[in-house]
């Protein structure tokens, strides 16, 4: 038997086969020849797995790599890639949009985490505790995030957010007195006005996956707090938060991954504007990508690209790493 | 007040209900913090989870005249079922409704074929190279899709191997559709809790393969194969990016979401709000009739990422 070929699974059940009959030895033994891998299952196996193995290496394996190479080459659509070593790097840390991009992104994850984090939970706190219409808040909660993103954006754009005083935030604000606004058109409200936006859109996935949380809060531990005289506040601050808070890490890190990557919202609402003040890094890499002619800023684009990327690997990593012994105990 | 009513009538006199608890409901500042703040909630959503969807219904059947005039008026000159007919055929929504429908079954499609035989492979076939597979699937849910944009539309434009270019077809968008790690992990995780023995029966009685995986395999995991059917079609109907880049030269054959941002130029608000709820009525009822996938598969989600 050689050694070298011997995988770790192998090893385990080499040492059985020590004791093992002579039939299972035979067995084993046939594995090795073309024809008992064949008769073993191995040809069928392989062919199970085609679709998968073809279409993951075509749009997922090969893509991933090829983002790493185009990184460090200057392409264009048809001739062959030239290496230019951290020149693509060096380009998208100079530009001073790059800069922009990312305090932009920061601010909207900032903001997002601001309105949108707290909100689900207390709300759902607050729903949990009805087992009748739980079903019915949830379903409330999560109807924004079953239509479709164009849908919501357009209805918020030219409806919505739309700046003159036919606008509808404007007609309600209009009966107090105050505007129009034009929430998209100014720089500092821009912003925020996507974020308020991609709240309402997004919020109800929360709620949902912290309502199933809390129905597996213990609930002797109320009982318990409640007989040694621990009022409400006491119970949220002591058990309820803690037992869920596992979850919440989780939930944190979904939403600054997820945030980090925003682009429908500033693409859709105001393509970067007003004075690139929602110019967000994937836009940005859209517009090296596909906003001048074709191809030129492929290199560009990827190099930023990858280094989206690789921040999010090692936040994510760093995240639960950091948090693993808070969030076990 | 009702919120206490609603919570009280679970728990009964029992002290042991919950979070809140029948001594608690006694007291003062829970009595007028909890309870009230649960029917504000319930008011809040309403309007805030349904009221634009309402409001979306409502603007589509309104003349663009009365919406543009007072946009929270409920129809003060009649209804407009004319702004239906003219997005269906004047801006041509009949046509962008049947693209997105094909787009959406071939990614379906392509995504079933690949994760029901790629986790049938991993789960029961188990071959030695199994686990490195698997490894590489794993790795891949760390790599946001969006990153890819540039090499995959590199891929598609210009594929290697391949003498042809996919852009401007829909096989740029059914086949990328299938390279979901997530699809397969899902399926793989339902495969791994059927009955083992039920595959060494098989095989005694003589299955081959493909016997196993028609036969005993697929009929046993329709619940999955719903899960996953369900939110294939809808991420499809939800696409934009994607379908944007590979289908740009074409109008004719993009799909409803990539219209829509082109149709607002073209035409006046009532059509394009109809429009849209047009292209939001698929998900919605889809909503409304899976809905106890919807939020539990939200939940799976986030467990599984995590």
């Amino acid at each position: 038997m050689d050694p070298v070929d011997v995988t770790a699974g192998e090893t385990a059940a080499s040492e059985i086969a020590v004791v093992a009959s002579p039939a299972v030895r035979s067995r084993r033994r046939a594995r090795r020849s073309l024809a008992g891998w064949v008769q073993g299952g191995g040809l069928s196996a392989l062919l199970f797995a085609l679709p998968m193995l073809v279409i993951f290496t075509a749009f997922s394996w090969y893509p991933i790599v090829r983002l790493v190479l185009l990184s460090f080459q200057e392409t264009n659509l048809f001739d062959p890639p030239t290496w230019v070593g951290l020149e693509n790097f060096r380009a998208v840390i100079e530009d001073p949009l790059f800069l922009t991009a990312v305090k932009n992104t920061a601010y909207f994850a900032a903001l997002a985490l601001v309105f949108g984090y707290p909100i689900p939970l207390v709300a759902a706190v607050l729903v949990s505790e009805s087992t009748r219409f739980r079903g019915l808040y949830g379903a409330l909660a999560y109807l924004p995030v079953v239509l479709p993103p164009v849908v919501g954006v357009l209805l918020w754009k030219y409806v919505f957010y739309e700046p003159s005083n036919i606008g509808l935030f404007n007609t309600a604000l209009g009966w107090i007195g105050f505007g129009p606004y034009g929430w998209l058109q100014d720089p500092g409200t821009a912003m925020p006005a996507l974020v308020v936006y991609s709240t309402w859109a997004n919020a109800g996935t929360t709620v949902i996956i912290y309502l199933a949380a809390l129905t597996s809060v213990d609930r002797t531990l109320y009982e318990a707090a409640s007989v040694d005289g621990a009022g409400l506040w006491r119970k949220i601050w002591h058990i309820t938060l803690p037992q869920i808070r596992g979850v919440m890490l989780v939930t944190l890190m979904l939403q600054i991954i997820g945030t980090a990557q925003v682009f429908l919202e500033p693409f859709l609402f105001t393509a970067g504007g007003p004075a690139n003040s929602t110019l967000t890094v994937l836009l940005l890499i859209y517009q090296y990508a596909f906003g001048n002619s074709l191809g030129v800023g492929f290199g560009q684009a990827a190099a930023l690209s990858l280094m989206l990327a690789v921040f999010l690997a090692v936040f994510s990593v760093a995240f639960i790493r950091l948090t693993r012994s808070w969030s076990t105990r | 007040m009702i919120g206490a009513r609603f919570i009280r009538r679970r728990g009964g006199d029992d002290s042991t209900g919950g979070l809140i608890s029948s001594t608690d409901w006694r007291r003062r500042d829970v009595k007028w913090v909890v309870a009230p703040a649960q029917v504000l909630l319930f008011g809040l959503l309403l309007v805030i989870g349904l009221g634009p969807v309402l409001w979306l219904a409502k603007g589509a059947v309104t003349p663009t005249i009365d919406t543009l005039t007072n946009p929270l008026a409920l129809f003060p000159n009649g209804v407009a079922w004319s702004n239906l007919r003219k997005a269906w055929v004047d801006v041509d929504v009949g046509r962008y409704f049947w693209n997105t429908i094909v787009l959406a079954i071939g990614s379906w499609l392509c995504q079933i074929v690949v994760a029901t035989t790629g986790a049938f492979v991993l789960s029961v076939l188990r071959p030695r190279w199994a686990p490195f597979v698997n490894a590489l699937l794993l790795a891949t849910l760390f790599v946001p899709v969006v990153v890819l944009i540039v090499p995959l539309y590199i891929m598609i434009v210009n594929p290697p191997l391949i003498d042809r270019s996919f852009a401007e077809s829909y096989w740029a968008i059914w086949l990328p559709a299938g390279a979901s790690a997530f699809n397969v992990i899902l399926v793989k995780r339902f495969f791994d809790n059927l009955p083992r023995e039920l595959f060494e029966a098989a095989r005694i009685d003589g299955a081959g393969t493909v016997r196993l995986f028609v036969s005993i395999v697929l009929p046993l995991s329709k619940p999955i194969l719903g899960v996953v059917s369900i939110f294939a079609i809808l991420s499809e109907w939800r696409n934009f990016l994607w379908p944007f880049l590979v289908l740009s030269n074409s109008p004719d054959r993009q799909p409803l979401s990539v219209r829509l941002p082109a149709i607002q130029a073209q035409t006046d608000l009532g059509v394009l709000l109809a429009a849209m709820l047009i292209a939001a009525l698929v998900p919605i009822l889809a909503f409304l009739i899976f809905q106890r996938t919807f939020l539990r598969g939200s939940g799976l989600g986030g467990a599984l990422k995590g």
